[in-house]
């Protein structure tokens, strides 16, 4: 009797041993949970080809590990991406999990994943709760607070010298946060605010309004299918060739297949556009038309840049992310090998970015894409870091 | 308030109502004559529009995607209702509304499949890519041409309507249907064909709409919202009230969008006015139609029986 305990006390610290051997070898999983169908879902899918296309370029290994990627669909819905998130952490015990496209979604899981201490690499929706009083050692961003599209409009329009402009957002808080954001470094006059139902794809009314305004400029605030509605009715209203349309949200690469060249001549802006230049973007940009046969959006950027990151961080602290403290410490460090050149992350973990004005216009290859057109603000800051107590 | 901008504003609730007009006729008297509930309507709007641009993206010709487009929305709308529909009528609202429920999420499921997520391109037609100076702004051309499609749709379904014998027996449907079946009509005949020119609206209306708004999966279902409030309003099954009815919902709604911000701004504080102005305005269309069934359930423009 006592003979087989002990061989079962053999067995089972040999079986440990082997377990903990095995560990070492088997992948380190990744949760990439994104919004992969509805509206929003081009915008998720890009995420996830840009970040593939990383993996895939490391033969499946990020910093010299070998990686597994669970891929989920939130739906855009956060009740769903609770849900995900509890199976990725509980069942699936992944170590770090990145994507989200929402930030009606990010708000929802962003507690219940940094509070369990698993590391959570934004990839796209940065709400400015968690890049000021809520920031988190366990949160990095690999994109940008949501108000850096709407102020550095705001900064092109102030260098430009428009005095009267007219601004158009749908009625919910990131319209209204587009808005403040424009208006943080604008300060001319206002001569309307438009906010228009989240669900009304017809603006004439609106757009006939504004041509009633007479102002030197227009800023609006659109995203996806809003924002091609948008933009197609005030080309057709004449009013593009008259009246600058600068814009957040509404010209990339998702949406340019369907405007073409109706949208020539809007202005957007960006931390990046596919006429970047750096040699990680231009090699980024040739790698992902090759694949995937389309001109990759800054969704996809934010991808790729995700995966970077990871991949410098991970080879820092040589697979074991498991310490957590090194791992923050490898994260926080940002990476050279980015498509903005270098990521560099302020106290809150939000990326410390140039933004970029860009105008609609062909390419070299005859294709309507983005052209940049001016810097208007360098190594820019988002407006809630000091809120946060990280240093 | 400048009196063109009024104008404009009026042109634009005009545009809006004349494109409710063309899903809410065919709409109308499925309801009203085969007492049928269609929700997979705006669906066929949206397949319409999917037609038109994808034709549009292989021959650059706006003629060739209405060629196409209607016509082929026409079909579509005939196959639903001889394969579905047909077999649904002496059923039950819930089984109709849940088997056409059914034919929206498999719609939207198949352009998405065929198409893509991504919204897809259509323009409008060089000749009415300008603008018309409207006493001082600019009114894009094609939103004319869609006033002056919708107003010959209009005229020649009235036309129709009163003045042939096929009229005659929908009327005769929308207000008796088995007694037209009694007097030896075959009205499956009559149903079918109501069912496909209902369709071929739709179709129309999503050609028209393809250039102005993005067409992608989904797009059927908040404009299926507008037009059963257009229906209830104008009073189910007849055309007379789909036109009027799509008319009042369209100047309203646009009307209030335009001005009750401004007007607000002049009682109340600038912040109170754009948060409130927007959540009113958009509340306007379903207040009035609230209003008419408290006060007149049978619709504004009901069918007159007898």
């Amino acid at each position: 009797m006592i003979q087989t305990r002990k061989f079962m006390a053999l067995a089972g610290s040999i079986a440990c041993l082997t377990a903990t051997f095995a560990l070492a070898q088997t992948p380190i999983k990744i949760g990439f949970m994104t919004t992969l169908s509805g509206q929003a879902g081009t915008l998720g899918q890009d995420q996830y080809d840009g970040f593939m296309l990383a993996v895939e370029q490391n033969d499946g290994k990020l910093g010299g590990v070998p990686v597994q990627i669970l891929k989920e669909d939130d739906q855009f819905k956060p009740d769903v991406a609770t849900q995900i998130v509890q199976k990725l952490i509980e069942k699936e015990n992944v170590p770090i999990i990145t994507g989200i496209a929402g930030s009606n979604v990010m708000m929802a899981v962003y507690k219940p994943i940094t509070e369990k201490q698993v590391f959570l690499i934004g990839s796209n929706a940065g709400p400015s709760p968690i890049a000021g009083a809520q920031c988190s050692p366990y949160f990095f961003a690999a994109s940008w607070q949501n108000d850096g599209y709407a102020e550095v409009m705001g900064k092109y329009a102030a260098d430009k010298g428009y005095k009267k402009i007219v601004m158009i957002a749908p009625n919910y808080q990131a319209g209204k946060d587009a808005l403040t954001g424009f208006k943080r470094f604008y300060k001319g006059d206002v001569a309307d605010e438009i906010y228009t139902p989240l669900n009304q794809p017809d603006f004439s009314a609106e757009i006939s309004q504004i041509a009633a305004a007479k102002p030197d400029a227009v800023y609006a605030f659109f995203p996806g299918s809003l924002g091609v509605n948008f933009v197609r009715q005030y080309q057709q209203a004449g009013l593009l060739k008259t009246l600058p349309l600068l814009t957040s949200g509404v010209v990339d690469s998702t949406t340019l297949p369907a405007l073409k060249e109706t949208a020539l001549g809007v202005i957007g802006g960006q931390f990046w556009g596919p006429d970047t230049d750096n040699p990680v973007s231009k090699s980024f940009v040739d790698a992902f038309e090759k694949k995937y046969n389309r001109i990759p959006s800054n969704f996809a950027a934010q991808g790729y840049d995700s995966a970077l990151l990871l991949d410098a961080a991970i080879a820092k602290v040589k697979g074991n992310v498991g310490d957590k403290k090194a791992f923050e410490a490898a994260l926080k460090a940002g990476t050279t090998k980015s498509v903005r050149g270098t990521l560099k992350f302020n106290n809150n973990h939000f990326p410390i970015n140039d933004w970029y004005v860009f105008a609609v216009a062909n390419d070299a290859k005859g294709r309507v894409s983005l052209k940049t057109v001016a810097m208007p603000l360098k190594d820019h800051k988002d407006a809630y870091f000091a809120q946060c107590t990280m240093q | 308030m400048s009196w063109p901008l009024f104008f404009a504003q009026l042109l634009n609730g005009f545009q809006l109502g004349v494109l409710l007009f063309l899903l809410s006729a065919g709409l109308t008297l499925v309801l009203g004559i085969m007492n049928f509930v269609n929700l997979a309507h705006g669906s066929l709007y949206m397949m319409g529009a999917y037609f038109a641009a994808a034709t549009f993206g292989a021959t650059g010709s706006f003629l060739a995607a209405a060629v196409v487009a209607i016509p082929a929305t026409l079909l579509l709308g005939l196959f639903l209702e001889r394969l579905v529909l047909a077999r649904l009528y002496a059923r039950d609202h819930l089984y109709q509304v849940l088997a056409t429920f059914g034919l929206i999420l498999i719609m939207n499921e198949v352009v998405r499949g065929v198409w893509g997520q991504a919204p897809i391109f259509m323009n409008v037609p060089d000749a009415l890519s300008s603008t018309v100076n409207l006493f001082g702004l600019p009114y894009p051309s094609y939103r004319f041409a869609i006033i002056v499609v919708g107003l010959l749709v209009g005229a020649a379904l009235y036309l129709v309507i009163h003045r042939t014998r096929v009229g005659m027996l929908i009327r005769a449907g929308a207000s008796d249907a088995p007694m037209v079946a009694a007097l030896g009509v075959n009205i499956k005949l009559v149903n079918a064909m109501v069912f496909g020119v209902g369709a071929g609206l739709a179709g129309v209306a999503g050609l028209v709409a393809a250039p102005i708004l993005s067409v992608q999966p989904g797009m059927g279902e908040p404009i299926l919202i507008l037009t059963l409030v257009v229906i209830v309003t104008g009073g189910v099954g007849s055309i007379r009230g789909a036109f009027y009815g799509a008319l009042i919902v369209g100047i309203v709604d646009t009307i209030g969008r335009a001005f009750l911000p401004t007007l607000l701004r002049e009682i109340f504080e600038r912040s109170v006015a754009q948060a409130a102005g927007p959540a009113i305005a958009s509340m306007l269309i379903y207040l009035l139609m609230a209003t008419v069934l408290a006060v007149r359930p049978q619709g504004l423009f009901p069918v007159k029986h007898g």
